[in-house]
């Protein structure tokens, strides 16, 4: 068999994760006050549990998954729950969600922990709703619901632990490998047993050699293959994953179950491994912490912990810091403040300057090189989204396959314009939702109208066959059927 | 705090920002080097001052339209498109063709054919070529004064003064007689002779010149751009499929037609003379005017190489690169759309 297959595009961007890795994780102090978003997973926000004055401890669950695709949310920390209001989360809408405040009460006192389980003997469902409640969700950014990803009538084939971590500056899941391989390959038997794959494949970038000889020294004793990728972004976005390890491609809108392949990250394989043999619930991370800081690093952190009190952690901001980015900075995004807290999705915060950059590489005009072409891993033609983007051609815009857009930045990475094409695609997307929303909003009001006309049609052939059986006699007041009209 | 919001990638890669749209045209500029010493070489400073006249012009405008649009001068003079523009229509042009021959053209294709359709980046046609047609459709007898080649040192060479004046002032050196200096291209002798029903290997024979002697200017300039061409091609600044899809389509079917009947010209001759390779290398693959996916490329190629030869072969004027290029521009959005690679998880 091949060993690695290939994608289309891709760059070899500049890496800079020797900034972040050369510490070890470092616990992060306690939050005087942690804001906890009831929405930190893919799905329907979770319902408050908790109310203003209530005493929460360590673990315990304060928001209850409303539905399917949810998950649970828990207090990170003992204390008291201050209030529970719309406060700024970090997403790119910049919009307030429902967080629930926590004033630390300094004990980090535990809730009583679950004892041990053998998961072998427990069914299946049963570890999905154990996940479930303890709010299990990726942790490679995506964050949609372990349980759901892990709850498929569909056979796998290949099973990938995700350790790729492409994206320049982040490091949080090679320090995790580094130091809790042996952890991350329990959560990978977890899985294992429940999935039944026929191989595992443990991908990991060939710029992370002390992850991989951890990772490689943890699958000693198992069938679990470590498979080293070229270091190449998005090698470690799904789609591009897949084809790599297996030649396979995900189908347009389709998923990896789809060709019976299912992909989990490092970071969730731990959390799996946490809350199935220490009864503990997600309510921590490992974050990076990067970019222009004094003292770039690796932390673990409490979620709903203030991006602010990280930095300060970190050595502060150095001069010219005018951006602050959630995620890496070819996928992230920019974030209003840095009093947003640390949420499940929240890999890596980044400290940028831009100012100097956009000065320094002024936006050109598109001549149509093509060198965006070369690099999107989809094999799309960038240079034509922006064009009718631009021009605002929605229709256009499809026949060009808008949607099968990842965002990965790619072209815009290498654009020798330095257009800033992502933007474009974003802003076509989001006209496009609109519109299918306002055509949508029309059609139903249009149903509406219909029904009411049938609705009175209906009713007046009624009315007239009354008035036919009671002919004979002449109404003395006719006028009562004016009423609905 | 706040913080500027700005979509993601927040990063570029700094070595392809070396790729800008400045180096790109200036490698064009030089890849045109060879060809136009080899024409100075043959046809004497003609091409020179073209080229210097245009050069100006063209800055001059280019900066009065950007100043009128309200853009940057220096970030959009700096990526020397317009000098491109220049160079590409003064090689085009007639050596002695005069001043105001150059400098209308030049106006029309910088003012007309890019800024007001639209800029760099947005005309849909290649402005040199716009420039060209105009001033052949307009002017025919200035634009087809060509020079009978010489070597630069034959006595009917002129002089670099002599150029001047001719180009400036209108007036010939009294050693020679306009007939003298100027002829027909080997392209236009056999595209008239032909109508006159003339055998075409008596007329290759006589006109076709071998190609060490003084005058063989023209296949000398043609090597000349071919090899800047190739160079392009080599450092990946354009690319591959425009050239080998406009030959080979010219190729192909100049060779059908030659087969099936031997008084159509044979194909080596519709590639070595006039502006075929000229065009293959430095015309056609104008980025913003030309199809932009690799199938497309190809096609588009092969569509000009097509159109060159039924110009040529039919209808009234000797060449058709400039018309068969502009042709192929308007077509080249709706190539794109149907010529779009395999999308990423569409099956095989």
């Amino acid at each position: 068999m091949k060993d690695l297959f290939s994608f289309h595009g891709g760059v070899k961007a500049a890496s800079h994760k020797s900034e972040s890795n050369q510490q070890p994780i470092k616990s992060s102090i306690l939050p005087h006050v942690l804001t906890v978003p009831l929405r930190q997973h893919t799905g329907s926000i979770s319902k408050p549990l908790v109310k203003a004055g209530d005493h929460v401890l360590k673990g315990q669950m304060i928001g209850k998954p409303d539905g399917y695709m949810s998950a649970a949310i828990h207090a990170p920390t003992s204390g008291r729950v201050l209030d529970i209001d719309n406060k700024l989360v970090p997403h790119p809408s910049g919009l307030l969600d429902l967080c629930v405040l926590i004033e630390s009460d300094g004990e980090d006192r535990w809730i009583n922990r679950r004892e041990t389980v053998d998961y072998k003997s427990l069914h299946p469902k049963k570890v999905y709703n154990l996940l479930r409640s303890a709010g299990v969700v990726g942790l490679g950014g995506a964050v949609v619901p372990t349980a759901v990803k892990l709850n498929t009538s569909t056979a796998i084939d290949t099973l990938i632990l995700n350790g790729s971590e492409c994206g320049p500056w982040i490091t949080c899941d090679d320090l995790l490998m580094r130091e809790r391989a042996s952890e991350i390959i329990s959560g990978l038997h977890i899985i294992v047993h429940i999935l039944q794959p026929r191989e595992v494949l443990v991908s990991i970038e060939d710029d992370k050699p002390q992850a991989i000889s951890e990772m490689e020294a943890a699958c000693s004793s198992t069938s679990y293959r470590v498979v080293k990728i070229p270091t190449r972004y998005p090698s470690g976005s799904v789609k591009q994953l897949v084809a790599l390890l297996t030649g396979r491609e995900i189908p347009i809108n389709g998923l990896p179950v789809d060709i019976g392949v299912q992909c989990f990250n490092v970071g969730t394989a731990y959390a799996v491994h946490r809350t199935i043999e220490f009864g503990e619930p997600v309510i921590s991370r490992v974050v990076t912490i990067t970019g222009h800081v004094n003292q770039p690093q690796n932390m673990e952190v409490l979620f709903g912990t203030p991006f602010s009190h990280l930095i300060n952690q970190s050595g502060g901001y150095r001069y010219g810091v005018d951006q602050l980015i959630m995620g890496g900075p070819m996928m992230g995004f920019a974030v209003h403040d840095d009093q947003v807290p640390v949420i499940k999705a929240t890999n890596c915060i980044f400290a940028a300057r831009v100012a100097n950059f956009t000065l320094q590489y002024p936006v050109r005009p598109c001549i149509r090189c093509g060198v965006c072409v070369d690099v999107c891993p989809m094999n799309l033609l960038p240079q034509q989204l922006y064009w009718y983007a631009r021009a605002k051609e929605l229709d256009r815009v499809k026949d060009y396959h808008l949607f099968s857009c990842i965002e990965c930045g790619c072209c815009s990475y290498v654009c020798p314009s330095h257009i800033p094409l992502v933007q474009y695609y974003r802003y076509a997307k989001s006209e496009i939702w609109a519109q299918e929303k306002e055509k949508q909003k029309a059609d139903l009001a249009r149903r509406r109208y219909r029904a009411r006309v049938a609705r009175l049609e209906h009713k007046k052939q009624i009315r007239e066959a009354k008035l036919q059986e009671k002919a004979p006699v002449l109404m003395p007041n006719a006028n009562y059927n004016s009423r609905d009209m | 705090m706040r913080f500027i919001m700005l979509n993601s990638p927040h990063t570029f890669s700094v070595s392809e920002s070396e790729i800008s749209v400045g180096r790109t045209m200036r490698r064009v500029l030089y890849a045109m080097v060879p060809g136009s010493v080899a024409c100075i070489w043959f046809f004497g400073w003609g091409i020179l001052i073209n080229i210097s006249v245009a050069t100006v012009v063209a800055l001059g405008a280019e900066a009065a339209m950007l100043t009128a649009r309200g853009k940057n001068l220096t970030l959009y003079l700096g990526d020397c498109s317009a000098i491109v523009t220049a160079w590409l229509l003064a090689i085009s042009l007639p050596q002695l063709a005069p001043w105001w021959i150059t400098t209308i053209g030049i106006i029309f294709a910088i003012v007309v054919a890019k800024h007001l359709y639209g800029g760099l980046g947005y005309n849909p046609f290649n402005p040199a070529m716009i420039g060209y047609v105009m001033l052949l459709i307009s002017f025919p007898i200035e634009m087809n004064a060509w020079l009978i080649p010489h070597c630069i040192w034959q006595p009917q060479a002129m002089s670099l003064i002599e150029v001047i004046k001719a180009t400036f002032i209108g007036v010939l050196p009294e050693r020679l007689s306009p007939d003298a200096i100027t002829g027909a291209t080997p392209l236009s002798i056999l595209h008239n002779n032909l109508e006159l029903e003339a055998s075409v290997t008596g007329m290759l024979n006589s006109y076709f010149p071998s190609i060490f002697n003084c005058s063989s200017g023209w296949e000398w300039m043609t090597s000349g751009f071919l090899a800047g061409g190739l160079w392009l091609v080599y450092t990946r600044t354009i690319d591959w499929r425009i050239p080998v899809g406009l030959l080979g389509g010219l190729i192909a079917i100049s060779t059908v037609f030659y087969l099936t009947d031997p008084h159509y010209l044979p194909p080596w001759f519709h590639i070595w003379s006039g502006a075929p390779i000229f065009g293959a290398f430095f015309i056609a693959t104008d980025p913003v005017t030309a199809s932009t996916t690799p199938l497309g490329r190809l096609i588009y190629g092969v569509g000009v190489g097509i159109i060159i030869y039924i110009i040529r072969s039919f209808g009234s004027y000797s060449d058709g690169v400039a018309f068969a290029v502009l042709m192929m521009n308007i077509a080249a959005p709706t190539i794109d759309l149907y010529t779009q690679p395999r999308l990423f998880g569409a099956g095989r």
